[in-house]
C-alpha cells in the first residue's frame, strides 16, 4: 500500500510527494520577502536593487516551483480538496493576514506612494530598460500586477489543466496583461508616445473619453494618439455591443480585461468566498448601475463644461471627476476589490462595481446570443456551480429547474461547467429565439428569485 | 388537494420535497415535509464534497430559508414512530402528533449490511445520512487505512473521500470489475483502472468474511473470504441501500423490501401514498427495477404524484420515460440514457469507441436487425440530455442517430470531439449505409423537434 498525502497537510510533510520542491519554492518566497523588505527599509544599507528586485525574482521563481507541485500533485477532480477547510482560502487567520497586507500596499499605493520608494529605486533599472524613464510607483504596482497574474496564471493553467477552454482563456488573460497592460504602454513612454492601455476602454478607463484625455492624446501622440482615441471610442461604443452579441461579456470579462485576468489568476484560489444570498444581488443592481449613470454624467457633464470653454459649469465638473476617480477608481477598485480578495472573493469590484461590466452586463443580458445551457434533467442540486462562481450567481437555482442561466453579471469564466459533476451546464451562443426555454424533461417550479 | 386539506410528506429528499413544491404550484392546501434527518432539504449527492471541503453543509442546501416561507412549505425536524392509517394521524417523538388527510411516505434507504461479525464494531459505517457524513468525519480523524467494501457508487464516493483526507484505501470489489454488474467490461475496465491511477488500491472477486476488533474495540483490520488479512482503521460498507421503511411495520401499510405501490404510487392505505427509494412496485415495468433509487426516478416520482393529488378526477399513472442516470468516478464524468445492460447476446449489437489515454468512451447499444437504437453510454465525454432522450423517445435506428450525431455533444467549447472517430467505426461496421452524414446543428434540431418547453419563467 502506498503512502499518500493529505490534500491539505501541511506543505512540508517530510514524506509528501514533491515535498522538497514545495519546501524550495517557499523557502525561496520567504527571502524574497525578505529581500523587498530590505530593499523597502534599508535602502541605505544594501543596494535595492539587489535586495528587493533580487527578492521579487526569488518570490516569483518560488512561486513557479510551489505551484508547480502543489497543483501537479492532485488530479483535477481533488483541486477543490480542502478549498473550505484551508484557513488561507476559507477565511481563516492566513486569509485575514493576507487580506490586511494587501490592503495595506493599496492604501500605501494609493496615498503614500513614498513609503514605496525602496522598492520604486529596486526597479529603477527595468523601468529604464523597458520605458526609458525613472521608475515610479505606478510602475512598480505594474510589475507586482504581471507578475502576479502570470504565475498565478500557471496556477489556474495546472489547476484546470484537463480542459481547453480555460486553458485558452487563461493564456489569453496572461497574454493582455503581460502584453497589452505591461509591455506595450511601456514600450510607448520608450518611444515618447503617449502611455495607452489598449485593452481598457471607457467606462471601465472612465477618463480615456474624457475631454482632457482626449485633448492630451491628441495633442501629444499625434496620428498614433488620433488613433488611440478612435481605437477607444470604437471599442466603447461599437465592437463592445458587437462582441458581446455574438459571445456575451466573457469576450472582455474574463479573457481580456486587467482587472479579471487578476481575479481568474490570483483570485481564483477565493472564488467561493462570493456572497449568494439575495441580499447580495439586491446590493449588487442598487450599486453597479448607479456607478455607471455617475461615469456616464460625469462624462458628458465634463464634454458639456468643455465646449462652453469652462462658462457654464466653472469648477463643477473637475468635482464631479475627482470625486469618481477617488471613491470608484481608488476605493473601490483598488483597495476594496483586490484588497478584500481573501474575504469576500474574487470579483468584488467587477461584480459591485465596475462599471464597464454593467454596460456589458446590459448588453448581456438583452442583446447577445450568450448562455449557460442546463442540460436536461442531470442536475442533482449539488451546488458545486453556485459556490464555485466567482459572481455570487446561484446557478443551481436555474439548473436543478431546466432552465438557461441569463444573467447581467455572468463573466463567462466557465467555471460552474468545469466542477459540475455530472456535466450540466456548458456555456455557449445560440439564435436568441427561444433563449430563456428550459428543457421539456423536469417539472419546475416558477418562483421568481429577484422579487 | 382542497384547500382545507393537510398533506403531510415523511421525508424531505428530492422525492419528497419534488411532490411539495408541484403539489403547491396547482393548490393551497397546507403541506408539511417531516425529517428527522434534517432541518431542511439538501441535496445527499453533494455529502462527499462536504467532507471533501469542496463546500460547507449550508452550501448543499438546494433552496435558501426564505424560499419555504414563500411558498408556504412547513418544515418539521422530528421523528415520526408511528402511523396510525384509520384515525389519519402521526406520531412524533417529541412534537405532538399530527393529522393529515393525504400522507406520502418518501423516506428513502438505509445502508444494507449482511451480518458480518464485527459489522458494529467503532469505524465501520455506511454512507446514506447526514448523520452518517457527521459519523464519518469522527471516524475518519487519525485514521490512515481503510477498507471500503462494494463495487458501487458509494463505494467510489467513500474511496474518493478517504483519499481526500491521504488515507490509505483498498476497496473489495466482489466482481471481476467495478461495478461489473450494471457497466459493460470495456467500461467497467476503463473506469477500474482509472480508480487504481487515482492510488486506491482494488481487490476484484474478494468479499468481506469478517472485521476484527483491536482492544478497544475498534476495527483494526478484516478478513476476506479468501484468508487475506488488511490493517485497516476504518470500513465503509457500500454493499447497497434498502428502502427506509422499518417504521412502518405494523402500520396496517402493506411492505414487502420497500412500501408495496401501484403505479399510481398508491399504498395498501386509504390516502396514503410512497415515492422514491422507499417505494415498490408491484408491478413494475419491463426491464424496470421494481424498487427505483436514484435522485433522478425520485424527482420523477414526486413531479407524477403531485399530478394525481392536484387533480380532482384523474390518477396519473408513473412512466418514467427513457431512462437515464449519471455518476462521477473521480475525474471521469459518466452518463447513460437509455438501456445498456451489463451483458447481452446476439440479438443486440454495440459500437464502441475509447480514447487511447483510456479516459473516455462513447458506447451506442442497438437491436442487430432493426438497428432500433437502445442505449448509450459515454465516459469522460458530455452528450445532451434533450437530444438523447428525443432518439430514445422517437425510436430512432443507430441509422438515424448518425446522422444527428454532430448535434449530440456537450462538452465545453474547444474540447476535442470524438464523434467522428465513432462514426468511422460505424461506416466500417455498415459500409452500404453509411453515406457522409450530415452536419447536424443543435440549435436546428432543437427548433424542429421542439426540445424546449413553451413555458418562459423570465
Amino acid at each position: 500500500m502506498s503512502t499518500t498525502t493529505s490534500a491539505y497537510s501541511s506543505p512540508v510533510t517530510p514524506n509528501a510527494h514533491g515535498g522538497a520542491l514545495k519546501l524550495t519554492g517557499l523557502l525561496l518566497i520567504s527571502l524574497g520577502l525578505l529581500g523587498m523588505l530590505v530593499a523597502a527599509v534599508g535602502a541605505e544599507a544594501v543596494s535595492p536593487v539587489l535586495s528587493g528586485l533580487g527578492g521579487i525574482t526569488a518570490v516569483t521563481a518560488g512561486g513557479i516551483l510551489y505551484v508547480w507541485e502543489a497543483r501537479r500533485q492532485k488530479s483535477v477532480a481533488e483541486q477543490n480538496n480542502g478549498a473550505w477547510q484551508n484557513n488561507m482560502t476559507a477565511r481563516g487567520a492566513g486569509a485575514w493576514v493576507v487580506g490586511i497586507v494587501l490592503t495595506g500596499f493599496y492604501i500605501l499605493l494609493y496615498w503614500f506612494p513614498n513609503t514605496l520608494h525602496g522598492l520604486i529605486l529596486a526597479v529603477e533599472p527595468l523601468s529604464q530598460w523597458l520605458r526609458n524613464r525613472p521608475a515610479d510607483h505606478w510602475f512598480l504596482y505594474g510589475i507586482f500586477y504581471t507578475l502576479a497574474v502570470l504565475v498565478m496564471g500557471l496556477h489556474a493553467l495546472l489547476k484546470y489543466r484537463n480542459s481547453r477552454y480555460h486553458i485558452i482563456r487563461t493564456v489569453s488573460v496572461m497574454f493582455f496583461q503581460l502584453g497589452f497592460a505591461f509591455l506595450l504602454p511601456g514600450l510607448l513612454l520608450f518611444l515618447n508616445k503617449p502611455e495607452f492601455y489598449f485593452s481598457y476602454f471607457w467606462p471601465l478607463k472612465y477618463d480615456y473619453l474624457f475631454p482632457s484625455t482626449v485633448g492630451y492624446l491628441v495633442d501629444n501622440g499625434a496620428a498614433l494618439g488620433v488613433f488611440m482615441v478612435f481605437w477607444g471610442a470604437v471599442f466603447s461604443f461599437i465592437a463592445t455591443p458587437i462582441l458581446t452579441y455574438y459571445l456575451g461579456k466573457r469576450w472582455y470579462c474574463s479573457w481580456v480585461c486587467g482587472c479579471g485576468g487578476l481575479a481568474e489568476t490570483a483570485g481564483d484560489p477565493y472564488r467561493h468566498l462570493s456572497d449568494k444570498s439575495k441580499k447580495a444581488w439586491q446590493w449588487e443592481v442598487a450599486i453597479i448601475y448607479p456607478i455607471l449613470g455617475f461615469v456616464i454624467i460625469t462624462t458628458l457633464v465634463l464634454w458639456v463644461n468643455s465646449w462652453s470653454e469652462g462658462k457654464l459649469l466653472g469648477n463643477l465638473s473637475h468635482g464631479f471627476s475627482s470625486t469618481y476617480g477617488f471613491f470608484i477608481g481608488a476605493i473601490f477598485s483598488g483597495v476594496v476589490g483586490v484588497g478584500f480578495y481573501p474575504l469576500m472573493g474574487n470579483r468584488v469590484w467587477c461584480r459591485f462595481g465596475c462599471p464597464m461590466a454593467a454596460y456589458l452586463g446590459l448588453l448581456q443580458k438583452h442583446f447577445s446570443r450568450f448562455r449557460i445551457t442546463t442540460n436536461g434533467g442531470q442536475c442533482i442540486s449539488c451546488g458545486n456551480c453556485s459556490t464555485y462562481c466567482e459572481m455570487g450567481i446561484d446557478v443551481r437555482h436555474y439548473a436543478q429547474k431546466g432552465e438557461p442561466i441569463i444573467r447581467s453579471s455572468c463573466v463567462g469564466c466557465g467555471i460552474c461547467a468545469h466542477v459540475c459533476p455530472r456535466g450540466v451546464l456548458k456555456l455557449e451562443n445560440g439564435p436568441r429565439d427561444n433563449r430563456y426555454a428550459a428543457t421539456p424533461l423536469i417539472n419546475r417550479d416558477d418562483v421568481d428569485i429577484l422579487r | 388537494m382542497r384547500s382545507d386539506q393537510h398533506l403531510v410528506i415523511i421525508g424531505n429528499g428530492i422525492a419528497g420535497v419534488t411532490l411539495a413544491q408541484n403539489v403547491r404550484k396547482k393548490s393551497d392546501c397546507a403541506i408539511t415535509l417531516i425529517s428527522s434527518e434534517s432541518a431542511t432539504h439538501f441535496s445527499r449527492p453533494a455529502l462527499m464534497y462536504v467532507y471533501m471541503g469542496h463546500m460547507r453543509y449550508k452550501d448543499i442546501l438546494p433552496y435558501p430559508d426564505w424560499y419555504w416561507i414563500k411558498n408556504n412549505l412547513a418544515q418539521l425536524h422530528d421523528r415520526v414512530t408511528a402511523v396510525d392509517i384509520h384515525a389519519k394521524t402521526l406520531v412524533l417523538q417529541n412534537g405532538a402528533p399530527i393529522n393529515y388527510d393525504v400522507l406520502v411516505l418518501a423516506t428513502g434507504s438505509c445502508p444494507a449490511f449482511y451480518n458480518w461479525p464485527g459489522q458494529g464494531l467503532k469505524g465501520v459505517q455506511g454512507l446514506v445520512t447526514l448523520q452518517d457524513l457527521h459519523l464519518m468525519e469522527e471516524n475518519t480523524r487519525g485514521v490512515t487505512e481503510a477498507v471500503i467494501v462494494g463495487g458501487g457508487l458509494i463505494g467510489i464516493e467513500m474511496a474518493e473521500m478517504l483519499r481526500s483526507r491521504g488515507i490509505a484505501v483498498t476497496m473489495l470489489v466482489r466482481e471481476l470489475h467495478y461495478w461489473h454488474n450494471t457497466l459493460p467490461p470495456q467500461e467497467a475496465i476503463l473506469v477500474s483502472n482509472n480508480i487504481r491511477k487515482h492510488g486506491i488500491s482494488v481487490l476484484f472477486q474478494e468479499e468481506l468474511a469478517s472485521i476484527n476488533p483491536d482492544a478497544a474495540g475498534r476495527a483494526e483490520s478484516i478478513t476476506t473470504k479468501s484468508g487475506k488479512k488488511i490493517p485497516c482503521q476504518f470500513v465503509g460498507l457500500a454493499t447497497g441501500v434498502k428502502p427506509n421503511v422499518g417504521f412502518l411495520h405494523g402500520s396496517g401499510i402493506e411492505l414487502d423490501r420497500g412500501v408495496l405501490v401501484d403505479d399510481t404510487f398508491a399504498t395498501s392505505a386509504p390516502a396514503v401514498y410512497a415515492i422514491g427509494d422507499c417505494a415498490q412496485f408491484r408491478n413494475p415495468a419491463p426491464l424496470a427495477p421494481a424498487v427505483e433509487q436514484l435522485w433522478y426516478t425520485g424527482r420523477q416520482h414526486g413531479e407524477t404524484l403531485a399530478q394525481t393529488l392536484t387533480s380532482a378526477t384523474q390518477k396519473k399513472r408513473y412512466s418514467r420515460g427513457p431512462w437515464f442516470n449519471s455518476a462521477k468516478f473521480l475525474d471521469i464524468e459518466y452518463q447513460t440514457y437509455g438501456f445498456v445492460p451489463a451483458t447481452w447476446d446476439s440479438k443486440y449489437d454495440s459500437l464502441y469507441w475509447e480514447h487511447a489515454e483510456g479516459n473516455k468512451a462513447i458506447r451506442f447499444l442497438f437491436e442487430t436487425e432493426s438497428g432500433l437504437l437502445l442505449g448509450v453510454n459515454i465516459l469522460g465525454i458530455r452528450y445532451r440530455h434533450d437530444l438523447c432522450h428525443h432518439w430514445l423517445q422517437q425510436q430512432y435506428t443507430i441509422h438515424d442517430v448518425m446522422q444527428e450525431l454532430s448535434a449530440v455533444n456537450f462538452d465545453p467549447e474547444f474540447f476535442q470531439r470524438y464523434e467522428q472517430d465513432l462514426y468511422n467505426q460505424y461506416a466500417i461496421r455498415f459500409p452500404k449505409l453509411a453515406v457522409p452524414p450530415r452536419q447536424s446543428n443543435w440549435w436546428e434540431l432543437r427548433h424542429k423537434f421542439s426540445l424546449f418547453s413553451s413555458s418562459e419563467s423570465c
